[in-house]
């Protein structure tokens, strides 16, 4: 059967059909589609890890176990799990272990632009990168193959192009395997540095293996693949960007597609640039083939005509390589930008407008909705660097700017505080630092796209389950009883006065910051406010906030009733009573 | 010959419904599709894009500037933002909505005026109508999707009989009746 499927659907499809029992993930856009998709599948065990080195952990510990298991991250979520990574590539594994990176070139949703094939290279682990979602199926299934076959975790690769588009793959059954037999070898799995050392050669003699089968195994397999057409250009591509190259050139140049990029093979390259006249790499963001052509000794062009920046396409490659461009229309006159904003209703709001009453001075931020906090009008965050940054990096000021602590916070949301913030609130308590932290707790992991995390109280198959419980977990920490507040972000007054009590406490405060995600299902709302015209001043306070249900028309506020979900934040800052 | 649809809109409006609608039409007429759309960021109240592709073999999944042969617009600003993507012989079909960017909230840019008169300048063939007083029409303000699905339907080399299967297909039965009037009001606009 066929079927049209994201490429994110394709990837969860074979893992179904591949025989996966378990699945563990962090979301992240773009990869958090694999793992909901995989969990509607009752064959197989599937969670969300409160980060990504737990979920690799856990399916490291189930493939070791003998179950072929699986887990889903974006570029930035490997390199918290870098760590099990590398030491999981000399240990080897059981039963097939498949990792799935996203890469997001174009930073459409992400806060940079790393190459995760570097780390296939630095792990020495095999990696295999899909062209569309039939790829993404057939790649992820021969993925746990060579898993087995080679004893060690493949790594399957996407960029954003792949994992959020759809096209048609092709279904088949699932397999159900036998778990593989656990037998008790702590010179395979206990990696002590004498059994490492005889490892790492394992793993050199096994690079060299799979450096065998890309050259010759993968083309059978179909997997690198060698298509010749005119041959005066050769294109070698992976990816997405193989698709760019054969919708911009067509039968007008010959291709070497790559499906495993790493190891590359060296013959199959030499053979196919033999064969052409000029040869081009193209690759987004790092030139990782480009280098190993060149190291090989094999005349190639590639970044001395193409970006390292950003994301190609098939205009970007006829305009390079056969110098045409299409003819456009462009409307004159100007459009102003519309960046993403923080949703009508959305309780970050109120909190964002309390810090600034209450005279903060410094927010060190974190990843997640709130990140748009740092947009105008609103312009309440000072650093944004990775997860869980805010609460530890804050520490690192105020231990260098002691006077300017009462004037700082850190913000975070209640997932990403359970990623890697809640360490940082340790190293707080534990080095007497007089900080405050603030979790945004929304009920849900928010940005991704509403997944559930293990302070809501639910798990991913929507089963109840126990919620931690964050003021306690402030407590057991070492926060002082009496300096852990909660407050309603959409009452300001209240949330206001929380903020200046946790400045003003002597040692370490944490303020939760309670009030579920607007746009969660169950949450009730109020009827939507109304601006009265006659008793509004045109004053603007309550432009301050940036919500995008209210405008000026005609010299007054109006509110726009499809979108204002009546939270009530606006009409606390109108002086005159003209909101209600 | 393969064809290319962007829609475009603004976070919120049901442009993914929409582009379902599409893909679900195109496949049951027999062609290759690839769709893409970028999730996260985007979706918060910021400008949003579908690519859809159609024909015998389809190679990259996005549409690039010059390239789209229809542009679904459900807002007009956004019309204009993407009209660099469309054949110059092309077809804009426009809702005419006007969403404020924060930017035109705030005062920090305005919202310019006679967006279609500049669009239409360029020499574009433009369809623009107010799909929302249709979508009430057929019984509910949501409905503007399939109203201006309904629009592009004409310009498409798809039978109606199709279409109306892909939204029987995409939408709950419960509001099923009521697409299918916004789908008929938008077809005949």
């Amino acid at each position: 059967m066929k079927k049209l499927l994201l490429g994110n659907e394709a990837v969860a499809r074979g893992l179904y059909e591949a025989g996966v029992k378990v699945v563990s993930s962090y979301p992240g856009t773009p990869s958090t589609e694999v793992t909901e998709v995989a969990a509607k599948y009752d064959e197989i065990y599937c969670e969300w890890a409160p980060n990504e080195k737990v979920a690799m952990e856990v399916a490291y510990g189930a493939a070791v176990a003998g179950a072929r298991s699986f887990c889903a991250m974006k570029h930035v979520g490997l390199n918290v799990a870098a760590d099990p990574l590398f030491t999981a590539s000399y240990t080897g594994i059981n039963g097939g272990l498949v990792i799935l990176v996203a890469d997001d070139p174009g930073m459409h949703s992400s806060q940079n632009e790393q190459d995760s094939r570097h780390y296939a290279m630095a792990s020495k682990l095999l990696m295999l990168e899909p062209s569309d979602s039939d790829e993404c199926l057939k790649f992820a299934k021969i993925a746990y193959d060579l898993s087995e076959r080679f004893d060690a975790p493949v790594i399957l690769r996407e960029t954003t192009r792949i994992a959020h588009s759809r096209s048609v793959a092709e279904l088949s059954d699932r397999v159900e395997l036998p778990d593989k037999e656990y037998v008790k070898n702590p010179q395979k799995y206990v990696m002590a540095p004498a059994n490492a050392k005889i490892k790492h050669v394992v793993v050199e003699k096994r690079i060299a293996d799979q450096t065998a089968f890309a050259e010759k195994e993968a083309v059978d397999l179909g997997i690198n693949r060698v298509e010749y057409n005119d041959r005066k250009i050769g294109v070698i591509a992976a990816g997405v960007c193989y698709d760019y190259a054969k919708e911009a050139l067509g039968s007008r140049a010959s291709y070497l597609k790559l499906g495993c990029v790493y190891p590359l093979p060296v013959n199959l390259i030499k053979d196919f640039a033999a064969q052409c006249e000029t040869v081009y790499v193209l690759e987004e963001l790092d030139d990782f083939i480009e280098t190993h052509c060149l190291k090989n000794g094999i005349k190639v062009i590639g970044k001395e005509k193409f970006s390292l920046i950003g994301e190609y396409s098939q205009s970007l490659i006829a305009k390079v390589i056969l110098g045409e461009e299409k003819p456009t229309l462009k409307a004159d006159i100007d459009i102003p930008v519309r960046p993403p904003v923080l949703c009508a209703g959305c309780p970050h709001r109120g909190l964002y407008y309390a810090l600034k009453k209450a005279g903060v001075e410094t927010v060190t931020g974190d990843i997640g909705c709130y990140t748009l906090g740092a947009s105008k009008p609103i312009g309440m965050m000072d650093t944004c660097l990775c997860m869980g940054a805010s609460i530890s990096s804050l520490h690192g000021r105020n231990k260098a700017n002691p006077a300017k602590a009462n004037k700082s916070v850190a913000v975070i949301g209640d997932s990403t505080f359970i990623h890697s913030g809640v360490t940082g609130l340790i190293n707080i308590a534990y080095n007497k630092s007089n900080s405050v932290s603030i979790i945004l707790d929304n009920s849900i992991t928010g940005m991704t796209g509403h997944q559930q995390n293990p302070t809501t109280g639910y798990t991913i198959k929507g089963d109840p389950t126990s919620a931690v419980n964050l003021e306690k977990l402030a407590c057991a920490v070492g926060i002082p009883e009496g300096n852990v507040f909660v407050c309603d972000p959409y009452d300001l007054k209240q949330s206001e006065e929380t903020i200046k009590s946790a400045l003003a406490c002597e040692g370490p405060a944490v303020v939760i910051s309670r009030r579920p995600c607007a746009l969660l299902k169950y949450v009730k709302h109020n009827p939507p406010l109304k601006v009265d015209r006659e008793k509004c001043r045109s004053c603007k306070m309550c432009m301050k906030i940036g919500c995008p249900a209210i405008s000026i028309k005609d010299g007054k506020a109006e509110i726009d009733a499809t979108q204002c979900l009546g939270c009530n934040v606006c009409s606390q800052l109108c002086s005159f009573g003209a909101i209600e | 010959m393969n064809k290319s649809v962007m829609i475009v809109g603004v976070g919120g409006q049901g442009t993914l419904l929409a582009s379902r609608i599409l893909g679900a039409a195109l496949l049951n007429s027999g062609f290759t599709v690839k769709l893409s759309e970028v999730h996260g960021m985007s979706q918060r109240g910021g400008s949003v894009v579908t690519y859809v592709k159609y024909g015998e073999e389809i190679a990259s999944p996005i549409i690039e500037k010059g390239e789209a042969d229809i542009i679904l617009a459900f807002e007009q600003l956004e019309a204009a933002r993407w009209l660099e993507y469309m054949k110059p012989d092309g077809q804009v079909i426009v809702n005419t909505q006007k969403i404020d960017p924060m930017s035109v909230v705030i005062g920090d840019a305005v919202y310019p005026d006679g967006v279609i008169e500049a669009i239409e300048a360029t020499g574009a063939k433009v369809l623009a109508f107010d799909a929302l007083p249709i979508a009430n029409e057929a019984g509910s303000s949501k409905a503007v999707n399939v109203v201006l699905i309904g629009a592009m339907a004409k310009y498409t080399d798809i039978p109606k009989e199709t279409w109306i299967d892909a939204v029987k297909e995409c939408v709950p039965a419960k509001f099923l009746n009521l697409n299918l009037k916004a789908f008929e009001l938008g077809y005949n606009c």
